[in-house]
């Protein structure tokens, strides 16, 4: 029916032109959703778009959106690259927030200096603690690591739950599921421009994830350890060959994955809320997941993904207030871009070719394939 | 169309008659005009080493593939066998080597798949039994596969193909896979089937099983049949011969014997030993040897004799529970891996250049660093110098004659022989001091197997180790000063290239114990 | 009030059963569908809209099944036809799902319907104890039985459910005996989306008569994981769904009585289990080869 060969080289061409056709595509299949559902496609569109980028403080706020989103699809991009499905981020997420916010709580005669980057560790540890284990369970047991990583993200989520409404409550909280609010030094501040101020809600935060992401792009494409991964997802016999251990690469990402997302849920939490909640991430480990591949797994892609995803995000906020839309929408759009471009990426990979069955062929039995191999 | 054509009387029409088959892959010819003949009741062999034809011809019989020129005859009619469905229809079942089972399935529901939909179960099982006692051939309707040897589950796969009632039963290379035990038992299954009238086609490279099982052989040799024989009254040399033909030990050699003969050898292995990892593997059986500075040592046999095993625990991909048992120049490099290997002075070529050599799917600068990077001149502090990478890989391209489409091409945009030229090149441009390849130049055009040759015999010349597992006789009396033949695990004594005939060596081949084993 | 809780275990456990018999389906045949979120809030609003527009709730099942199938047939057409990442279409599945379900059924919100009456059995809905439990339910949970029984004797006594399984385990194999694999798979996939669809619809129209956006919370997830923890063995979902419904149940009741700590780990036991299970399948490779289909989420490119 379909039939598929793989290409035997992939131009630049068409790996720039098929996200840039996919995004494209995907504007126009949300349109005409909408259209169909009664909305006037032109003002979604504007709404979703084109509104949220019309102050500067408003792509400020873009960023911020944006930047858990960039942290932990950065940290999942080379857990995919190197084959291994780490689908537990959003539980790496909370597992980090509460490390972070331990440390926080219950050390605040650390000297200020030194709090960020205790926290920092914190976050990395915890979130690299609860990757661990989806990673020694593949490597010992070859068990499933998506499976694993996805029921530790419930586990985790009870956790915290347990924590805010139970130990670490903030008896001075009224009864609401809320731990005591952090000292400043646990604080993410707003970024400070001379003469301007703050820019909407900017912080420092999106900076490190900038930085962060810039960082990963230079690990992935210039070190041993990024060709590491890449080889092993690729060809691990060929990775085996070269000297690379399976079981350490494996392990290697999901920490690095896990770290990332931890760290991730430690700055929502000092820069937005300021005290632990039952829920310190919105989805935000899955939606990464969307950016990451959004991005093709490429560190540098998932800046731009993960703006794209939280203008996608914002505008449905906005198409909210404006229009009536439910807030979900946004997902109708992340995900048929999504679609749309793991399809591209077939298209990348292989020469696709649609045989239409003939009927003689139809009519020779119902499980028979027309193929034999 | 005229061709000779066997006795028409029914009773001893062939049940399977080829005549003037032929099947070409672009410029290779894999089968020539193969014509033969078998009889009901007869269990006839298919012979020869691998690429002479073999899988092709049996690929053509079931309908895998149809034939360029020539026609099948069955019991004088001619046939046109258009898909395995149909081949089993015409009554020719086919055994492969690599099973096609369920593991999580009984035996009575992989063999229900294999049938067209009508079957009950119930008394599919009662078929299965009855089967089962008729011919001796034990199996447990009720038991999973994952449960059962490969000897039972090719039992299981066999009893498949009795349940359509074939008249012909090809099997392909089965004893590999089986304990001395079960190929007595399976032969003495085929031949209660010869008994009963069926024939059965037995691919094989084992001159001793050819001789006890069957009563009459083909000989494939570069895809000509040159003989059609009976079995009875031969000598295992006598088909050892006819396999590898005598003209191959004639071809001129262009080098010269141990330059550097008296020195230490760079590479010592000693009692190498390593059990079956799966049940399709082979156990290496105490296997020593050296590798001498100026030698190119070619390791001969037939492909599944445990080269694969062999090749692992030399590359460092595998390595030996013990120690002492590879050392390369006064150093045991047994625990070494992959890259610590390369370190050391070791080269390796595997024997798959797409997903082991190499990486498909990347640039030549980065297939280069694959076996670069642990020798310091690519990376620093961890960090790739891309432009290292690239200049190695030039380098590689420029004194191998690699053709490329561009600077810089993935590994995939490559013809085979290109892409071997690289990945050989690749480790000879790092003058190692051990070279170990694997059928160097398998799959590749001739002018790219020469100049791989010639890149051998030129490292050895300058004082290197060659160590070339090869399963092409003519490339071995070719380059090789020493060959040793590998036969089921086992490791023959080595000889030098110009005191041993082919025939000894098709003999070693094919498993004639006469001279295998250093230590037995 | 022992009696309404337990009412409310098997309500809870519906559309469990049936979410996790359609991606039960769909596993053995070896394709990991995360998409079960997507196609159960499809069903959902299909179910709402349907019924509150016609006001025959079974006419809103049969909506909500039809959803569910073609929800699904997305994800065949990428993953089984282009062959895509299963993980991620299905992650975009999911999002893509509750995305239109959303914008589908905002129109609805805060409207309510007449939802699936319960029927009761003659003779057996007198039964003591049993009887108000088992049989005076809708008939929607009766089809859940029905269907899960049906479901464990197609995949054991039936040559298709033999097929189904074969496919799942060795799909070279099953490939190389002639059977088409991915047409298996599509058929079991939208088997699948039929079913979460249909469970879907057990919400609104029986256990919160509503529509709200997300309203499946992570019931999608569970049934992924109740999957799991029955070893892909349906005799086990009866159970699992119970327990895991049951839990549900608990943490909300916990949290209601101020039983702090117990609820929240009691809650976790499930995810726990099912790890631990997973742990026991991979083991042992050969109770491994018995359970887990050996192929799953594996894409099949069939070869000349």
């Amino acid at each position: 029916m379909i039939s598929m060969t793989p290409r035997k080289d992939i131009s630049m061409q068409r790996t720039v032109l098929t996200p840039v056709f996919s995004v494209l595509l995907t504007l126009c299949v949300g349109a005409g959703i909408f259209a169909v559902l009664g909305y006037d496609p032109s003002a979604a569109l504007y709404q979703f778009f084109v509104a949220p980028l019309s102050r500067p403080d408003q792509v400020a706020d873009l960023f911020v959106k944006a930047c858990p989103l960039i942290i932990i699809a950065t940290g999942l991009a080379f857990c995919y690259r190197a084959n291994v499905w780490n689908i537990g981020a959003e539980g790496q997420i909370v597992m980090g927030a509460v490390c972070a916010g331990g440390v926080a709580l219950f050390f605040p005669a650390i000297p200020d200096l030194l709090m960020m980057p205790a926290m920092i560790i914190a976050a990395m540890a915890g979130g690299m603690a609860l990757a661990f284990i989806p990673g020694i369970l593949k490597t010992r047991f070859n068990t499933n690591e998506i499976l694993v990583s996805l029921m530790l993200t419930y586990v985790a989520a009870l956790f915290i739950d347990w924590l805010v409404r139970g130990p670490w409550r903030d008896p001075e909280s009224f009864g609401f599921p809320l731990t005591k609010s952090y000292g400043d030094a646990a604080l993410i501040q707003r970024v400070e421009l001379p003469g301007i101020g703050t820019i909407g809600q900017l912080h420092w935060g999106v900076v490190a994830a900038l930085a962060l992401a810039v960082a990963a792009y230079f690990v992935m494409s210039k070190t041993v350890f990024g060709f590491q991964v890449k080889v092993m997802g690729d060809a691990p016999r060929a990775g085996r060959f070269s000297g690379f251990n399976p079981a350490r690469t494996t392990l290697g990402v999901l920490c690095l994955s896990g770290a990332c997302a931890g760290v991730a849920g430690m700055v929502e939490v000092s820069a937005n809320m300021g005290q632990l909640q039952p829920e310190v991430s919105f989805g935000y480990g899955f939606t990464a997941i969307i950016v990451a591949f959004l991005a093709r797994l490429n560190p540098l892609g998932v800046i731009m993904a993960g703006l794209v995803v939280a203008l996608a995000e914002l505008g449905g906020d906005r198409a909210q207030m404006a229009l009536g839309m439910p807030k979900v929408v946004t997902g109708l759009f992340t995900g048929i871009l999504l679609f749309l471009l793991l399809a591209g990426e077939t298209f990348n990979r292989y020469h696709v070719q649609i045989n239409w069955p003939r009927f003689d062929q139809l009519k020779s039995g119902q499980l028979k394939s027309d193929e034999e191999g | 169309m005229t061709h000779a054509h066997s006795a028409i009387s029914a009773e001893t029409a062939p049940v399977l008659e080829a005549v003037g088959i032929t099947k070409s892959f672009g410029d290779f010819r894999a089968n020539d005009a193969v014509s033969f003949a078998i009889k009901p009741g007869e269990i006839h062999a298919l012979l020869g080493e691998n690429g002479a034809g073999k899988s092709t011809f049996v690929k053509l019989v079931y309908g895998l593939l149809q034939p360029d020129a020539g026609q099948f005859f069955c019991h004088g009619n001619p046939l046109s066998i258009s898909g395995p469905q149909q081949a089993r229809q015409l009554g020719i079942g086919m055994v492969f080597q690599h099973f096609s089972l369920f593991e999580s399935l009984s035996v009575a529901e992989n063999i229900q798949l294999a049938l067209p939909a009508g079957e009950v179960l119930t008394s599919l099982s009662a078929r299965i039994r009855e089967l089962s006692d008729a011919y001796g051939l034990a199996v447990d309707p009720d038991a999973y596969v994952y449960d059962l040897s490969v000897g039972q589950q090719q039992r299981v796969e066999v009893m498949r193909c009795l349940l359509q009632n074939p008249s012909l039963l090809i099997m392909d290379e089965p004893t590999s896979v089986l304990t001395p035990q079960e190929t007595k038992q399976l032969f003495a299954v085929l031949r209660r089937f010869a008994d009963k009238g069926m024939a059965v086609l037995f691919i094989s490279h084992k001159l001793d099983e050819i001789r006890a099982l069957t009563s009459r052989a083909t000989v494939l040799r570069r895809g000509r049949n040159v003989g059609t024989m009976d079995t009875k009254g031969k000598s295992n040399r006598q088909l050892a011969e006819l396999m590898v033909g005598s003209e191959v030990a004639d071809i001129s050699r262009h080098k010269e014997p141990g330059k550097l003969a008296g020195t230490p050898p760079v590479c010592r292995i000693t009692k190498l030993q390593r059990p079956k990892s799966t049940a399709f593997a082979v156990a290496l059986d105490d296997i020593s040897f050296c590798a001498n500075a100026g030698e190119i040592l070619a390791i001969a046999g037939i492909s599944g004799n445990g080269q694969d095993e062999l090749m692992a625990a030399l590359s460092g991909e595998w390595q030996p529970p013990t120690g002492d048992v590879i050392v390369l120049e006064g150093t045991d490099i047994s625990h070494f891996n992959p890259a610590a290997r390369r370190r050391a002075g070791v080269g390796v070529v595997p024997e798959e250049r797409n997903g082991h050599a190499a990486v498909p799917s990347m640039r030549l600068s980065d297939n280069a660093l694959l076996t670069h990077h642990s020798l310091g001149q690519t990376v620093r502090h961890g960090v790739i110098d891309h432009t290292a990478t690239k200049a190695i890989a030039a380098q590689i391209i420029q004194a191998f004659d690699v053709r490329v489409p561009n600077d810089d091409p993935m590994a995939a945009a490559l013809s085979g022989g290109n892409l071997q030229k690289f990945v050989v090149g690749r480790e000879i441009l790092k003058s190692p001091r051990l070279l170990v390849v694997a059928q160097p130049t398998w799959g590749v055009d001739v002018g790219a197997a020469v100049s791989i040759r010639t890149a051998m015999l030129d490292l050895a010349a300058n004082g290197s180790a060659v160590i070339m597992i090869s399963q092409d006789l003519e490339e071995v009396f070719a380059i090789a000063n020493k060959i040793a033949v590998l036969h089921d695990g086992r490791l023959s004594d080595v000889m030098p290239a110009d005191q041993v005939t082919a025939e000894q060596i098709g003999l070693l081949m094919g498993g004639d114990d006469a001279r295998l084993g250093a230590s037995r | 009030m022992m009696d309404a809780l337990i009412l409310t275990v098997i309500l809870t456990s519906i559309p469990l059963i049936l979410a996790a018999t359609g991606e039960l389906i769909a596993e053995r045949s070896g394709v990991l569908n995360l998409g079960v979120e997507g196609m159960m809030l499809m069903g959902a609003v299909a179910a709402f809209a349907i019924t509150s527009l016609s006001g025959n709730p079974y006419l809103g099942v049969m909506a909500a099944a039809a959803a569910g199938a073609m929800t699904a047939a997305i994800f065949a057409v990428f993953t089984l036809g282009l062959a895509t990442n299963q993980v991620a279409t299905g992650l975009a599945l999911t999002i893509f799902g509750t995305g239109l379900s959303g914008l589908v059924g905002a129109p609805f919100i805060g409207g309510t319907v007449d939802g699936l009456q319960a029927v009761s059995i003659p003779v057996l809905s007198d039964l003591p104890v049993l009887g108000g439990l088992l049989f005076q339910l809708d008939l929607l949970a009766y089809g859940a039985f029905v269907m899960l029984a049906l479901v464990a004797w197609f995949l054991n006594k039936s040559r298709a459910g033999l097929i189904l399984r074969a496919v799942g385990n060795n799909h070279d194999s099953a490939h190389a005996l002639g059977y088409s694999v991915l047409r298996v798979r599509c058929a079991a996939v939208i088997f699948g989306g039929l079913m979460a669809g249909l469970a879907g619809a057990y919400l609104p129209l029986v256990l919160t008569p509503h529509w709200s956006e997300g309203m499946t919370a992570g019931r999608g997830w569970i049934a992924l994981a109740l999957v799991v923890f029955a070893s892909w063995m349906p005799s086990r979902i009866l159970v699992g769904a119970l327990l895991f419904g049951g839990i549900t149940i608990i943490q909300l009741v916990g949290q209601a009585r101020g039983w702090e700590m117990p609820s929240q780990f009691l809650s976790m036991l499930p995810y726990l289990a099912t790890i631990a299970v997973l742990v026991l399948i991979s083991r042992d490779r050969n109770f491994a080869l018995m359970r887990a289909p050996a192929h799953l989420g594996r894409i099949f490119i069939g070869t000349r």
